[in-house]
């Protein structure tokens, strides 16, 4: 089966506090914070979008796959913040790593999940052999509407992921994924911000498909959460994530690394490719990995990885996750608004 | 509809430092040129990539840009001598314009250039931070 070949991530340095946003509305932070497991969130800046993410990361995946770029026979971005209705960021982010023009492309949107949707892809073109390599995106700039409680958690970031089968770091025993019209939460086209179903989010949501996801890849690989040296999850608050993991029977030590939302809030479509990536950054020969994402709308996808020998040549190719956390300058909400856009400014129409 | 072409036609200079390169005399030149001001019609002159390392030759801070620029005020525009030898000027993204020297490393980095208002195409391309 196919492999990973490199990856890297880009989160913006910028971040905000739970206690700055509580302060505009009157919440009381404490709680939020606690209810949540939240602390801070990564913002973007003025000048980033979910294409500069991306290529950002894609160019840190390149220093760890170490190939021609012009082998790259596909690249997919998902994420539900393209910065165009219509025109692909896919296309900017292949011209930006010279893997144009000999190759297919195109952008995928399925809420917090289109990232693993896009690795799935990617490694059915590569085991069909129609491609060499393929470079998979999750990266999201997500907005929650002022005042919204997801305003507490939409972050910004990515990760990129470069499949195929020569020169792997580590390879993919199996995917699975459970997917079921659930209108959780939603943006209709135009509308600058997403709805959500509030407690609907919840059991039928994101438990429901992420449980599935989970107990479907074990199913298929005949594995239990003790067979894994790490898992990732979907992470739209520490809360969900935490609270999945021990109802799968997964420990801290086995959660921990790829628990991300605390510091740099929900990068939506980056998620879990962030998370995995984090473990990889630590990962060891021959530890086993589970991640499973979820999208809204809804769907799981679960995948059943194992490091090998190449990952401790590669790790320190490139930024890793933890470098991208500690880099960072915290922002009030006025620039926090400034930035993401909430303004209107004297000049525009 | 001309911006758009002239953006498009410079795609690969602004998002991969593509310059030129004389193979006669050795000179690397961005943007890139057709003729080598030295070796004139005796140059050979070729597609060059810039690898986006490079110092800060000299810097201002930008406070009372122009509107399209206003959300990004104030911020630091500078002059940088590549590594490989032609100088560039970028903006020095996320960092603190106290903090800024002549003589600070940078690196490359892929950002939004500039909008062409809420219904444009929007230019991407190269930028800079302070590299450490
Ligand atoms: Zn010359």
């Amino acid at each position: 089966m196919a492999g990973i070949v490199g990856y890297g991530v880009h989160v913006p340095s910028y971040r905000i506090k739970v206690e700055e946003i509580a302060k505009v509305w009157g919440d009381d932070a404490k709680a939020i914070s606690r209810g949540l497991v939240m602390q801070e969130k990564s913002v973007p800046g003025p000048d980033e979008d979910t294409a500069t993410i991306s290529v950002e990361a894609a160019r840190n995946a390149l220093k760890r796959a170490m190939i021609d770029p012009q082998k790259i026979g596909a690249v997919y971005v998902g994420s539900e913040s393209h910065p165009y209705a219509v025109k692909p960021t896919a296309t900017i982010v292949a011209e930006a790593v010279e893997a144009a023009p000999e190759m297919t492309a195109a952008d995928l949107e399925f809420a917090c999940k289109a990232g693993t949707a896009a690795m799935q892809v990617c490694m059915g073109l590569v085991d069909s052999g129609i491609i060499e390599y393929g470079l998979a995106i999750g990266s999201d700039t997500a907005q929650g509407a002022p005042g919204d409680a997801l305003e507490y958690t939409a972050s910004a970031g990515g990760a990129a992921y470069v499949i195929g089968k020569q020169n792997t770091i580590a390879d993919f025993e199996g995917t699975y994924s459970f997917t079921s019209d659930t209108p959780d939460f939603y943006r209709r086209e135009g509308q600058p911000y997403p709805k959500h179903g509030g407690r609907f989010t919840g059991e039928p949501a994101f438990f429901k498909h992420v449980l599935s996801g989970a107990k479907g890849i074990f199913d298929k690989m005949g594995t239990e959460a003790s067979d894994y040296d790490h898992v990732v999850f979907h992470q739209p608050n520490g809360k969900f994530y935490i609270r999945v993991a021990k109802k799968l029977g997964f420990t801290e030590e086995q959660y921990k690394t790829g628990l991300l939302t605390p510091m740099i809030g929900n990068t939506y479509s980056g998620a879990t490719p962030l998370g995995l990536a984090a473990v990889l950054d630590i990962a060891k020969p021959d530890d086993r990995i589970m991640a499973v994402s979820y999208g809204s709308g809804a769907g799981s996808d679960a995948f059943s990885i194992t490091v090998n020998d190449r990952i401790e040549d590669v790790q320190d190719n490139a930024p890793k996750v933890s470098d991208m956390i500690t880099k960072k300058s915290y922002v009030d909400y006025a620039v926090y608004a400034k930035y993401k856009g909430k303004l209107r400014m004297a000049w525009m129409p | 509809m001309k911006d758009i072409v002239r953006g498009w036609r410079h795609i690969q200079q602004r998002y991969n430092l593509i310059g030129s390169k004389c193979s006669q005399c050795g000179n690397v030149f961005f943007p890139s040129r057709v003729l080598c001001p030295e070796c004139r019609r005796k140059g050979k002159i070729e597609d060059f990539k810039f690898s986006g390392e490079g110092k800060i030759h000299t810097f201002s801070v930008i406070h009372t840009p122009t509107d399209e620029f206003k959300t990004l005020a104030p911020y630091v525009v500078a002059i940088i001598k590549l590594e490989e030898g032609a100088q560039i000027t970028s903006q020095i993204v996320d960092c603190d314009p106290d903090m800024v020297e002549i003589g600070d490393d940078v690196e490359m980095v892929f950002r939004k250039i500039k909008e062409e208002g809420e219904d444009g195409v929007i230019s991407y391309g190269y930028k800079f931070k302070l590299k450490n």
